[in-house]
């Protein structure tokens, strides 16, 4: 397969920026570093085109280089790896943590929703709170899943592991999400009065 | 033709959020897909975990900042 010319290229990075630009954000947590991680991750991804075999896995492909190079500029920069670039390690109660579980309440009237009524309530700011606090980890691939919609496969790719890892690390990763939106919520004073009925 | 076994909330559960993400085989998407139609607090954590994923898709950043698309589409001219 020949290699991509240098419109297409620029065509498709500029169809992803907004999606490579928000993961660098979330990854870096700093507009200038995001900036600059961006810029170098396109200019990898350009000189290592050779290695793009298949046009349609274009995203996956740059975020995979975006990831890698994210990971080997932070091991540049940090003394030691630090705890959030260790592999997935959680508790049994994080990965079936469910706030629905929490505040779902069977017998009661079918209008009457509490765990719909606290996703009402939560503002786009407890989210991202939620989201910035996770283990880099899990943030990156609840980022790829549930924020900017890749599949699995796609997923695989940009992490270099096995599908079966992507599932099982997204599991996890939901359940610490839903267990610090909680805690999150708790902060906020959200919860209802039903929360909390099967807390530990 | 495809194999009718029902399943229970047990099962249903465990693969719910690879239904919601499209992610299962036919068959097995189609065995949830039948659950939830008899079972009312299945379906509810269904429309549940799909509020909380459409929640987090808004998250998205459409936009990238003007400084921030001007830098890459001069690295892009200049390679």
């Amino acid at each position: 397969m020949a290699t991509i010319s240098k419109d297409a290229f620029a065509a498709e990075v500029l169809a992803i920026l907004g999606p490579l630009h928000g993961v660098a954000r979330r990854l870096t947590k700093n507009d200038a570093d995001a900036d600059d991680l961006v810029a170098e991750s396109i200019t990898r991804g350009w000189q290592a085109r050779a290695s793009l075999i298949d046009r349609c896995a274009f995203r996956a492909w740059m975020f995979r280089i975006l990831n890698n190079t994210f990971i080997s500029q932070r091991r540049k920069t940090l003394a030691r790896p630090r705890e959030e670039l260790l592999p997935d390690e959680s508790s049994g109660e994080e990965r079936t943590f469910s706030i629905f579980e929490r505040l779902h309440r069977p017998f009661l009237l079918w209008f009457a929703t509490p765990e719909q009524e606290f996703l009402d309530k939560l503002l786009r700011e407890d989210l991202e709170r939620a989201l910035a606090a996770l283990p880099e980890h899990y943030r990156v691939v609840v980022m790829l899943a549930d924020v900017e919609g890749l599949k699995y496969g796609e997923i695989a790719e940009a992490l270099d592991v096995p599908v079966g890892t992507v599932r099982s690390r997204l599991a996890r990763a939901r359940g610490a999400l839903q267990r610090t939106l909680w805690d999150v919520a708790r902060e906020r004073g959200l919860q209802t009065s039903t929360a909390g009925r099967t807390s530990a | 033709m495809s194999e009718t076994h029902s399943i229970g909330c047990e099962q249903a559960l465990q693969r719910l959020l690879e239904f919601i993400d499209g992610e299962l085989p036919d068959e097995a998407h189609e065995s949830i897909e039948r659950h939830l139609l008899v079972c009312r607090s299945c379906f509810s954590r269904m429309e549940f975990e799909t509020r909380l994923k459409h929640r987090l898709s808004t998250l998205s950043f459409s936009d990238v900042p003007t400084q921030s698309r001007d830098r890459i589409s001069d690295l892009l001219k200049g390679f």
